[in-house]
């Protein structure tokens, strides 16, 4: 079985959001598998058409910071959320939404990408993927 | 057998990992696998992952900031 990285996406924001999706691509194609869990903010991007909405954790400032960073990250070729996370499905990645978030945000499941999603689910999950992952981290 | 080309250049973190392993995953046992690039981290880290991945990296060679990284599946 191969080595296995599971990672809690807590965090909305955009440059978080970016790390996250950047690591599990990273473990993917260094032969890993990877599960994502989302949940609170970071579940909040996988409600239709808002994976690139985030803030930015630090120097938002109304949005210019973001705008600033964007300019920035286009500049230097940077992949779009959408592209890495189109990735991260093709590389056989996994994506879990954290059923309580659901309850407490009122999302409804008609409001995710239910498409991108493999389950739906709670902490007990997360652990036992957890317990035999040799990467966990938590954004 | 077949080659397989992916262009890289221009690319940066994770996007050349990410577009080898899709190549890698596509290629079948004993084909080659040829990236091109310019980001000068994956030159180091795409045979990182050829070794993780228990593949055979063949040649590794650079001119005027443009890699180009052969791998055999």
């Amino acid at each position: 079985m191969a080595d296995k990285a599971t990672i809690i996406v807590h965090s909305g924001d955009m440059d978080k959001v970016y790390s996250a999706l950047i690591i599990a691509n990273g473990a993917l194609a260094m032969g890993m598998e990877v599960s994502l869990y989302f949940t609170f903010w970071g579940l909040q991007r996988l409600k239709k058409g808002s994976l690139e909405k985030g803030p930015l954790s630090k120097m938002h400032i109304l949005g210019l910071g973001k705008w600033m960073v964007k300019r920035k990250m286009k500049k230097a070729g940077v992949a779009s959320l959408e592209r890495l996370l189109a990735d991260f499905r093709e590389l056989g990645g996994k994506i879990l939404a954290c059923d309580m978030t659901m309850e407490i945000m009122g999302i409804k499941k008609e409001s995710l990408r239910d498409d991108l999603i493999s389950d739906y689910c709670a902490v007990g999950t997360y652990i036992a993927e957890a317990r035999e992952s040799t990467i966990t981290l938590f954004i | 057998m077949s080659e397989i080309q992916v262009d890289c250049t221009g690319e940066t973190c994770p996007v050349p990992l990410v577009e080898t392993r899709k190549a890698l995953r596509q290629a079948k046992e004993g084909d080659i696998v040829e990236v091109i690039g310019t980001h000068p981290a994956s030159k180091k880290e795409i045979p990182m992952a050829v070794k993780a991945l228990g593949l055979e990296l063949i040649d590794v060679q650079e001119k005027d900031g443009i890699w180009k990284i052969k791998i055999r599946r």
